[in-house]
C-alpha cells in the first residue's frame, strides 16, 4: 500500500506539566473522511494545530504527501494543499462574502504584489469565488459584508474559502459548532458531496454527522489515539465507551 | 469614468481645489493660498497615513518621521548647495526640486523600511509604542545636529528651482501642491484596489486567516508601511519648501497625533476623508485661534462625535457606504 496522504508519529507538545499531545500518530488515507473525536481537552485542537503548522511540537514527525514538513511554516504547508479552518469563525469581517473567498482564491494565483488592476473587477478572482458561494448556498449573498451573514452562513463561507485555496487535505475543526439542526445538516450535505473529492480530518462533536460521513474514526483521549477503526469499530470499542462515559461528554 | 457618488465627490472637491488660488485673488484674500497649500501638503501626508492605518490596520505613531525627513532632505541638500560643500564630502547639494524631491521620497521610504522592519514583527500596543519611539529618536538625532540649526530648524535661503516654473510664485507652488496630491491620490485609489490592497485590507481584517490562507503577511505590510513613508517624504519636502525651513517640529510626536486627528475625523480607510479631515483641522485651528489659544476644547469634542457616530467620518457621510469588497 501506497504511503497515507498524512502520517503523524509520534507528536508529543507540553504545555508546562501537561502533555497536550501525547506520542500521538495517525494516518490519514487519500480520498477519505477521517473522523478525529474524544471528550473536551482530549488535544484535538491542539493536534490539529501542530498539523497545520500553528504550533510547533516537542518531538515527532509529521509527514505529508511523502515528504517531512514537520518543520515548515504555515504557508508552505498552505501551498503544499495543507490547508485548515477553525473552530472559531475566522473570516475577513468587513469584506463582502465575495471579497472572502475571492481573497482566498486570489492566495493560489501566486504572489500578490500586483499594485494597478483592480481585482474586484478580474474574473480570475471573481469567478471561482461566486461558483463556490454558490456551491455552498450562498450565491445571493455576495454583496454582504461577511460580519453581517447569519452564524451557519459563516461557517459555509469558512468552508468556501478553506476550499477555494485548493487543498489535498482539509482539517476541519469543528465546523458545525454552534449550529443549529438545520444548518448542520446543510454543512453535512456539502462536505458529502466533497467526499472522494477532498481528503478530509474532522473534529467534531455530532456523533451524527461523525457517523454519516467519516470513513474511518480516531478516538483521543488525553493527547493519545486510543483507537481507530470504521464507524461499526468504533461503536463497538470497549476502551472507547468506557473513555466517553468516563468523561460524561460527547 | 463617473460612476459613484464617491468619484463624483471627489471630482468636485477637485475643481473647488483648481479655482480657489482665481477666487483668494478675486475676494483679495491672497493670504488663503499659502494656507490652502500647507492645507494640500498635510492631506497629501494624511492620505499616506491612511493607506497604513485605514487600510492595513497599521497604528503607526510616528508617521511624522518620515514627514520630518523628507523635509530635512530638502533643507540638508539646499544648506550644502549654498555651502558649495558636499554632503560626508560625497553628496553634493542641490536647489533643484526635481532632484531633491525625489531623492527626500527616496530617503523617507528608506527610513520605513526600516523603521517598518523592526515594528512589523510587532502588533497592537506594541507597534504603536515602537514606531513612536523610532520616531522620538529621528527627533532627538536632528535636534542633536548641530550643522543643520539644531533646535532651531535648518532655514533655506529660497525655494528650490523648478525648470519652466517658478516655485516662488505662492499660486504656482499651490499648483505644485495640488498635482503632487492628486497624483498620490490616484496612485492609492489604484493601489487599494489592487490585489495587493485586497492583501493589505485582509490582514487588517484578520491577520492569522491570511497566514492559513498562506500569504507571507510580513512582506505586504511592509511594502504598504514603505510606499506611506515615501508619501510622508513627498509631503515633508513640499512643507519645507514651501516654509523655506526645516525644523524639528515636523518630526515631533504631536505631528504624528496631528496626521491621525486628520484621518480619524475624514474617515479612515477612505484616502479623500483625510484630505477633508486635513482641511477641517487646519482649519479649525486658523480660525478658532483667532479668537482663542484653546481651540483644542472645541476640536475635542468634534473629535468624539465624529468617532462616536460617523462610522467612515465625515467622508463617509459625503460620499456613502464603503466600497469595500
Amino acid at each position: 500500500m501506497a504511503e497515507a496522504l498524512l502520517a503523524v508519529e509520534g507528536l508529543t507538545k507540553r504545555f508546562g506539566g501537561l502533555a497536550a499531545t501525547d506520542r500521538a500518530s495517525l494516518q490519514v488515507e487519500e480520498g477519505t473522511i477521517h473522523a478525529l473525536i474524544g471528550p473536551n481537552g482530549a488535544g484535538k485542537s491542539t493536534l490539529i494545530a501542530e498539523i497545520a503548522g500553528e504550533i510547533e511540537p516537542d518531538a515527532g514527525r509529521i509527514r505529508f504527501a511523502g515528504q517531512d514538513i514537520t518543520a515548515l511554516p504555515v504557508a508552505q504547508r498552505v501551498k503544499r494543499g495543507l490547508v485548515r479552518s477553525y473552530q472559531i469563525t475566522s473570516i475577513f469581517p468587513g469584506l463582502s462574502a465575495l471579497g472572502n473567498v475571492a481573497i482566498a482564491v486570489q492566495a493560489t494565483q501566486g504572489n500578490s504584489y500586483r499594485f494597478w488592476s483592480r481585482a474586484r473587477r478580474d474574473p480570475r478572482l471573481l469567478d471561482p469565488a461566486r461558483a463556490l458561494l454558490e456551491e455552498f448556498g450562498l450565491g445571493p449573498r455576495a454583496a454582504i459584508r461577511a460580519a453581517d451573514l447569519a452564524h451557519g452562513e459563516q461557517r459555509q463561507l469558512e468552508l468556501a474559502m478553506a476550499l477555494a485555496t485548493g487543498p489535498r487535505l482539509l482539517l476541519l475543526d469543528e465546523p458545525m459548532a454552534g449550529m443549529g439542526a438545520e444548518e448542520s445538516a446543510a454543512i453535512v450535505e456539502a462536505l458529502g458531496r466533497l467526499k472522494g473529492r477532498i481528503t478530509m480530518l474532522l473534529v467534531e462533536h455530532d456523533m451524527d454527522a461523525v457517523f454519516a460521513l467519516a470513513n474511518r474514526i480516531t478516538v483521543m483521549v488525553y493527547g493519545r489515539p486510543i483507537a481507530s477503526g470504521d464507524a461499526a469499530a468504533i461503536r463497538a470499542n470497549p476502551e472507547v465507551r468506557a473513555a466517553y462515559l468516563g468523561e460524561g461528554d460527547a | 469614468m463617473v460612476e459613484t457618488r464617491e468619484q463624483r465627490a471627489a471630482l468636485l472637491g477637485l475643481a473647488v481645489l483648481a479655482i480657489l488660488p482665481w477666487a483668494a485673488d478675486a475676494i483679495g484674500q491672497g493670504f488663503v493660498i499659502t494656507l490652502a497649500s500647507r492645507v494640500l501638503i498635510n492631506a497629501l501626508a494624511a492620505v499616506s497615513l491612511d493607506l497604513i492605518l485605514g487600510f492595513g490596520g497599521l497604528v503607526s505613531f510616528g508617521h511624522a518621521a518620515f514627514f520630518g525627513i523628507g523635509g530635512y532632505v530638502v533643507g540638508i541638500l539646499a544648506f550644502h548647495a549654498g555651502e558649495g560643500e558636499a554632503l560626508f564630502g560625497l553628496v553634493p547639494g542641490t536647489d533643484q526640486a526635481l532632484i531633491a524631491l525625489p531623492a527626500a521620497v527616496a530617503v523617507a521610504s528608506l527610513a520605513a523600511l526600516a523603521i517598518g522592519a523592526l515594528s512589523l514583527r510587532t502588533s497592537g500596543v506594541h507597534f504603536i509604542m515602537i514606531t513612536l519611539a523610532f520616531a522620538q529618536m529621528v527627533y532627538f538625532l536632528f535636534v542633536s545636529l548641530k550643522t543643520y540649526g539644531g533646535d532651531d530648524g535648518l532655514i533655506m535661503s529660497r525655494r528650490d528651482g523648478f525648470p519652466g516654473i517658478d516655485l516662488r510664485d505662492n499660486t504656482v507652488f499651490y499648483y505644485l501642491c495640488l498635482a503632487a496630491l492628486a497624483a498620490f491620490l490616484a496612485l492609492c485609489d489604484r493601489l487599494v484596489g489592487s490585489r495587493f490592497g485586497m492583501v493589505i485590507r485582509g490582514c487588517r481584517e484578520n491577520e492569522r486567516r491570511m497566514a492559513a490562507l498562506g500569504y507571507a503577511t510580513y512582506g505586504y505590510k511592509l511594502t504598504a508601511f514603505a510606499i506611506a513613508g515615501a508619501g510622508a517624504g513627498l509631503a515633508g519636502a513640499l512643507l519645507a519648501n514651501h516654509d523655506k525651513f526645516a525644523s524639528p517640529d515636523m518630526l515631533h510626536w504631536t505631528k504624528s497625533g496631528e496626521l491621525m486627528v486628520m484621518v480619524i475625523l475624514g474617515g479612515m480607510g477612505t484616502l479623500y476623508g483625510a484630505v477633508l479631515g486635513a482641511f477641517l483641522l487646519i482649519g479649525l485651528e486658523s480660525l478658532l485661534a483667532a479668537f482663542t489659544d484653546h481651540w483644542m476644547f472645541v476640536l475635542g469634542p468634534v473629535l468624539i462625535l465624529v468617532i462616536l457616530f460617523a462610522d467612515r467620518g465625515l467622508w463617509g457621510a459625503l460620499a456613502g457606504a464603503s466600497r469595500d469588497g
